[in-house]
């Protein structure tokens, strides 16, 4: 995939805030410190006075944002993910989901690509613990277009929706013109014999094992799915019918995440056996992306081997 | 200086929401009584001297916005709801039961909420995004937030605080029912917080210290307020928990416990209150 133009989601997030607020001036932006690697920098720049620097005190910072959506504005809270889905879960239910609030979260640095900062700053349970949380919307977009469609369509819905976004360039592989429906999975790969199921920027990989499968003669399905919750159940359940075995890929732990949320969808309409690639019940640690795929069983080559496991226990 | 007439109205005002606070609880059998009495006299002057509100219209834009972060004071906030006419009277007995719009804390499906309380110390937060959007736009409309003293043991509310005072919302009005106790004890033995109005201070608030019964000093409270510029203002309320039922004032018990019917009798008579208050 070299080939291809690689842009960091968070890019697209922080180009996406900009676009938008020239359009809507109720789009504000709170930070927590991390203006630069939020990529909200750029719209603290050009809207200063639509930008608010709440300083290391996340908690505070949530519910400011659920106050200004009170008074009629959009605002979009942005900090790593471990320290909004984490430190600030309480106030993101109790103030922010209960009351249905339009509170928009930008959820940056997730998964185990953020690399060298180590295990306290790469959050791999944000999307368990947001999509547990009822009123909210969990999108993980996999690269620079989807992401700028997800926060536009963010714009436009009223309520609360958690956005992920990750640290390194990803290739960008949907196009501006691919559709973009909240709770929509994409059909990447036609496919009979089983079903990948992706959530987010790892989606390289599941292109990469699609390619390696078919080499092998295995005809794998490819399903993008960017929306956590409400996940896709349609497409989920035809999945598990046409092709009788599924693979999730997620950059997360795989209790309580993307890999859980497909399969109450399965075991509730058509189960299948399934098999979970993401983060296996461990803290991560530090090293290059490249390094942490491999050694957290990320990589494509992984996938292949849960997809020929999968396989050979699917009812015939 | 305030209108005699009117102070007057306001304190029998206060008279029938300590009544009515006793006359929910003994209809709920559930809910927190101290707290709901201590903020009573502040409360009413809130409602009907200092906020600009329209219960005929929960959305009018005008309004000013207020925040219970104490939301456990249900008996109170709801009582302080029907006598400003957002909802029936009759409606508090239904106060913590099933269906009912009047949850055990306060959400939004009762008129007049502005947004769901009850999880301590994130109130205030919520009161200072308010202040800075009506600021943005350059509106006029006040923001008050009611706090208990104890949630001042919440890390959050100290960044909170920290945030108004940065930004310099003087919009924005805090009055703190500082009767000393929580549901373990006097604050001072849980976590003691003194000093706290030089806390506030340190943190580039501008506090006021009044006598919170005292229904003068809170409606001047909330008109000097008012004139502060560059500032929030913390209205630092000395109060007494379960103020008007002798046996529950100072009493730490009285958190979070509803009279049994006799003893709600025994308040009910002891404040006075109406024959129609007896009906359970």
């Amino acid at each position: 995939m070299s080939e291809r133009k690689a842009i960091a989601t968070r890019d697209a997030y922080g180009e996406a805030l900009v676009e938008l607020a020239a359009e809507d001036e109720r789009i504000v932006v709170l930070g927590a410190d991390l203006t630069n690697s939020t990529r909200t920098e750029w719209f603290a720049k050009k809207y200063p006075d639509r930008f608010f620097d709440f300083g290391i005190a996340e908690q505070n910072m949530l519910n400011a944002a659920a106050g200004l959506s009170l008074v009629g504005k959009i605002p979009w809270v942005s900090t790593y993910g471990v320290f909004v889905a984490g430190r600030a879960w309480d106030q993101i239910r109790t103030t922010t989901c209960y009351s249905n609030l339009n509170v928009k979260i930008g959820g940056a640095h997730g998964g185990i690509s953020v690399g060298p900062d180590g295990a306290t700053h790469q959050a791999l349970e944000d999307v368990a613990t947001m999509r547990v949380l009822p009123n909210m919307t969990v999108i993980v977009p996999a690269d620079y277009h989807e992401t700028k469609k997800a926060v536009t369509w963010a714009c436009e819905y009223i309520g609360p929706v958690y956005l992920r976004f990750g640290r390194e360039p990803v290739p960008v592989v949907t196009g501006p013109e691919d559709p973009f429906v909240m709770g929509r999975a994409n059909l990447i790969n036609e496919g009979t014999d089983v079903t990948i199921c992706n959530n987010g920027p790892v989606l390289r990989e599941a292109m990469e094992a699609v390619e390696m499968l078919k080499e092998k003669g295995i005809s794998a399905r490819l399903l993008n799915v960017h929306t956590v919750k409400p996940i896709d159940r349609d497409a989920i359940a035809t999945a598990a019918r046409e092709t009788g075995a599924i693979v999730t890929v997620e950059e997360h732990q795989v209790m309580g995440g993307f890999g859980s949320a497909v399969a109450e969808a399965v075991v509730q309409t058509h189960p299948v056996p399934m098999r979970f690639i993401g983060i296996q019940d461990r803290f991560g640690e530090s090293g290059t992306p490249e390094e942490l795929f491999e050694e957290f069983g990320l990589g494509s080559h992984y996938i292949v081997a849960a997809v020929e496991d999968v396989i050979k226990v699917k009812k015939p | 200086m305030v209108d005699q007439a009117k102070v007057k109205e306001l304190q029998e005002i206060a008279h029938r929401i300590r009544c009515d606070i006793l006359w929910t609880l003994a209809h709920a059998q559930s809910g927190h009584p101290g707290g709901s009495l201590s903020a009573t006299d502040f409360g009413v002057a809130l409602y009907f001297h200092a906020v600009k509100h329209n219960p005929e219209n929960c959305g009018w834009p005008e309004r000013d916005r207020v925040v219970f972060s104490k939301g456990h004071v249900g008996p109170l906030i709801f009582s302080l709801l029907a006598a400003s006419g957002y909802i029936p009277h009759e409606e508090l007995k239904t106060f913590r039961q099933i269906g009912t719009r009047l949850q055990g804390h306060p959400n939004l499906e009762c008129p007049g909420i502005e947004v769901g309380t009850g999880s301590l110390g994130q109130g205030l937060s919520i009161a200072v995004g308010m202040a800075l959007g009506l600021r943005m736009d350059g509106k006029p409309n006040r923001v008050y937030c009611i706090m208990g003293d104890g949630e001042n043991q919440e890390g959050s509310t100290w960044e909170a605080i920290m945030s108004a005072g940065h930004y310099k919302l003087d919009n924005l009005c805090v009055v703190l029912d500082n009767h000393g106790l929580q549901i373990d004890g006097w604050v001072e033995d849980v976590m003691g917080l003194q000093p706290l109005a030089d806390k506030w201070r340190a943190f580039r608030w501008h506090v006021i210290e009044i006598d919170g019964h005292d229904m003068v000093q809170c409606m001047e409270a909330f008109d000097k307020a008012k004139e502060v510029k560059g500032q929030p203002t913390v209205v630092l309320a000395k109060t007494v928990k379960g103020k008007g039922v002798s046996w529950m004032e100072d009493q730490a018990e009285w958190h979070g416990k509803a009279p049994k019917p006799d003893q709600c009798r025994d308040a009910l008579q002891e404040l006075a209150c109406p024959a129609e208050y007896f009906d359970f």
